[in-house]
């Protein structure tokens, strides 16, 4: 009797100590938010690693990209403590640091000899910096893209279609080097029949909701020389702002909407691009690198068929592309401050950062994009480091969302319900962007 | 059994509690029942009320709870009612307002006079009519998009068989001239059964002897349906206008599922504007004031409305 007591006591406390080993251990789990897509999963398989080597579990939130900012914009206004770490949207770094949702994290590089060096240069200052240009860091760069171009290698390649456009426009169908044959190219595509389907030029960005149409028309305005603000006057935006260059470039993307796109295409983004293109809807497409290696793998788009470049230049020779990716960063208001900083470090390492690529993610360490075989690693591995090379970014303002909602509306307004000049347009903008500066008190 | 357990009750229960219950008077025993509910009702809806007022006055922001919070007097009312996008975001509210309450009124109505015929199988198209009311505006959206979508939906092909327009130029929601049309298709094909299904009870309500009288009277079916059952109905015609127009002045899920509010801001009704101020901008204070504008607006219109349904039920 008494060694039956003795073992179920013992059975007991053993059962007792392992759910409080595993309470320990569930303690520690660390919650990484970010948003739901393609290199998310590869984020997921690459943190195993981390787990292995720590023992700290991972546990993920992510979010569809049409609720992402809503959803993580909401926990961090909140103060909640639901992600421990968290891949912002470049654009949230200025309102994240000045609000204090993120943990600056200057002396922490310091102390572990990450140096921001180390990074290719644009996604320092577009995911970590805040103030823009100045050595303060708030972000580890974890996610490098960039808009660029997708097209269909197999059709520009038929003899007969290569005879017809040469004829036709008198130089050889090839990925386009300036936005005019880039148009080119798309009037001869749209609705003709290739393999007994009527198909179109382009899928660009037109969605409405959230950010969709100002990433697409920026993207084609940089390179026609617009410009956010006076470079010696900051917030002077009248002349930079609605430049007869500007007006010209936004002139283009109405045109370009217009002719090019294929039926009702008037909100599409991201997913609604790479449907367009999977589905041999269209002959160039327009997206965040980051839809690269998932059509890459596409049965019936992707490999020989799919071609890929950077985005065109502007009819004064400028080149730049819109940037997208994002920063890792550590939430101030999470318990957990330092196994997530453990993380930032490990996700730092030059092997992990390799095998990041690898998986699907795009790397923004100069030793892996820098890597002599980081050309020929992937089809598309060339066009993105072109592409990194040439980036522009919209507003990172802590006022970053009332100026994108400014810009959502007067560029759908103009380009897709077709309301008013391209003046108009930029001229209207120029007056909400100083309102909400002027709210700001910086105006 | 029942009695007995509750002198169990009784006699379980102590003392000094006893007393102290037995002291409470039927009001005070009504308050406290009550009272749960009261303050319930207190901390979210009477709470976020006034809060929303005091906030209207300021310039709070929720994205940024560290900045100093102003007091602007009147100043985001001003900006509001002299803001040109605004006004236009509260025309398309009542363009979409008036066409959707003028077609389910009629077509509910008509529906509803149809069904009391009590034809063969009314039972069970009364039904099928009333599925659509029975779906997630969720799901009605994201369906009436695919139904809409020009390549390959369904509603392009059934309009390019009747009109022989080619079906990819049929772009519902893409068309600025046929966007706010394709959110009013959708929200009479959910909502007309609601209708029909309250002029429905109001046509039951008329007792057959007026019809009878008016046969004895030789009044022609059509003086019956203007002299009795018109009038009849009218005060649940009217109820059910007043319940669509409140709900459709707020209305949110099924244009921000269809279009989003564009192409550009065709269909941008008031509460997307509010939601993209508020949500989306982060302009708390100056989201509060519209908000207390729209609601001013749909209390004021829907207490005149009252009014007149009451003098109507008077006659």
């Amino acid at each position: 009797m008494k060694s039956t007591l003795k073992l179920a006591l013992g059975l007991a406390s053993a059962i007792t100590a392992s759910t409080a080993v595993a309470n320990v251990a569930h303690a520690e789990d660390l919650t990484l938010c970010w948003a739901a897509w393609d290199p998310a999963n590869a984020l997921v398989e690459l943190s195993k690693d981390f787990t292995k080597e720590t023992g700290i579990g991972m546990k993920f939130e992510f979010v569809p990209w049409t609720n992402y900012a809503d959803r993580f914009l909401n926990e961090l206004n909140s103060h909640g403590k639901l992600c421990d770490l968290i891949i912002g949207d470049s654009q949230w770094i200025g309102g994240a640091a000045e609000n204090g949702h993120y943990v600056k994290l200057n002396d922490f590089f310091d102390k572990e000899h990450i140096s921001m060096d180390d990074f290719v240069p644009a996604t320092v200052v577009g995911y970590s910096e805040w103030p823009k240009n100045t050595p303060n860091y708030w972000a580890l760069p974890a996610m490098g893209d960039v808009v660029g171009w997708t097209y269909r290698k197999d059709w520009f390649s038929r003899p007969e279609l290569q005879k017809e456009f040469k004829e036709k426009y008198g130089w050889d169908l090839a990925p386009p080097t300036t936005f005019d044959q880039l148009k080119q190219i798309a009037e001869f595509f749209q609705k003709r029949q290739i393999d007994g389907k009527t198909v179109y030029g382009a899928s660009i960005y037109t969605e409405r909701g959230s950010e969709g149409i100002t990433m697409g028309a920026m993207d084609v305005l940089y390179s026609y020389g617009f410009q956010y603000e006076n470079p010696k006057k900051p917030y002077e935006m009248e002349g930079f702002v609605n430049s007869d260059k500007s007006v010209k470039g936004l002139e283009f993307y109405k045109a370009l909407y217009d002719c090019c796109t294929p039926p009702g295409a008037s909100n599409s983004y991201m997913g609604e691009g790479v449907d367009a293109f999977k589905s041999g809807q269209v002959a160039m497409h327009m997206n965040f690198a980051f839809t690269w290696p998932g059509l890459q793998k596409d049965e019936n788009v992707g490999g020989d068929k799919i071609g890929y470049f950077v985005n065109p230049k502007g009819p004064d020779g400028d080149q730049f592309a819109q940037l997208g990716g994002q920063g890792i960063s550590v939430v101030s208001y999470s318990d957990k401050q330092e196994s997530a900083l453990k993380y930032i470090k490990w996700f730092a390492n030059k092997d992990v950062q390799a095998k990041w690529w690898s998986l699907g993610g795009y790397s923004c360490l100069n030793s892996v994009v820098k890597d002599p075989k980081f050309p020929s690693s992937q089809p598309y591995a060339q066009a993105f480091l072109d592409s990194m090379a040439i980036v522009k970014d919209f507003w990172a303002e802590p006022s970053y969302a009332p100026l994108l909602q400014a810009s959502q509306k007067r560029f759908h307004d103009y380009v897709v319900a077709g309301q008013g000049s391209p003046k108009d347009a930029l001229d209207g903008l120029v007056k909400d962007w100083t309102q909400v500066f002027e709210d700001d008190g910086k105006m | 059994m029942l009695n007995r357990t509750a002198d169990n009750v009784a006699r379980a229960t102590p003392e000094p509690l006893a007393k102290k219950i037995r002291g409470i008077s039927d009001k005070g025993l009504a308050w406290l029942f009550i009272s749960p509910t009261i303050l319930l009702l207190l901390a979210i809806n009477i709470f976020p009320l006034f809060w929303a007022i005091y906030l209207s006055f300021t310039n709070y922001r929720a994205n940024r709870p560290n900045d100093v919070v102003k007091n602007l007097g009147f100043a985001n009312y001003k900006r509001i009612l002299g803001d040109q996008d605004i006004w236009i975001a509260m025309q398309t509210t009542a363009h979409f307002v008036f066409w959707t309450i003028l077609l389910q009124t009629v077509i509910g109505f008509t529906l509803a006079w149809l069904i009391d015929r009590k034809f063969r199988g009314h039972a069970f198209w009364t039904t099928i009519i009333l599925v659509p009311m029975m779906l997630s505006p969720a799901v009605v959206g994201n369906f009436w998009r695919f139904l809409y979508e020009p390549q390959i939906g369904l509603f392009s092909y059934v309009v390019s068989f009747v009109t022989g327009i080619p079906p990819t130029n049929v772009q519902m929601l893409s068309n600025v001239e046929m966007a706010p049309w394709a959110i009013i298709i959708v929200d009479t094909w959910m909502w007309t059964p609601y209708v029909m299904l309250i002029c429905l009870a109001g046509l039951r309500s008329i007792p057959e002897y007026i019809y009878e009288a008016a046969e004895v009277d030789r009044a022609s079916n059509w003086r019956q349906f203007w002299s009795i059952t018109l009038p009849m109905a009218l005060p649940f015609i009217m109820l059910a206008v007043l319940f669509r127009g409140i709900e459709n002045f707020k209305m949110f899920d099924m244009v921000n599922l269809l279009t989003g509010g564009g192409p550009g801001s065709t269909t941008e009704v008031a509460s997307i504007t509010l939601k993209r101020q508020a949500f989306e901008s982060w302009r708390t204070g100056y989201s509060s004031a519209f908000a207390i504008i729209l609601f001013v607006a749909v209390f004021g219109l829907a207490n005149i409305y009252v009014k007149a349904l009451n003098k109507v039920k008077q006659r």
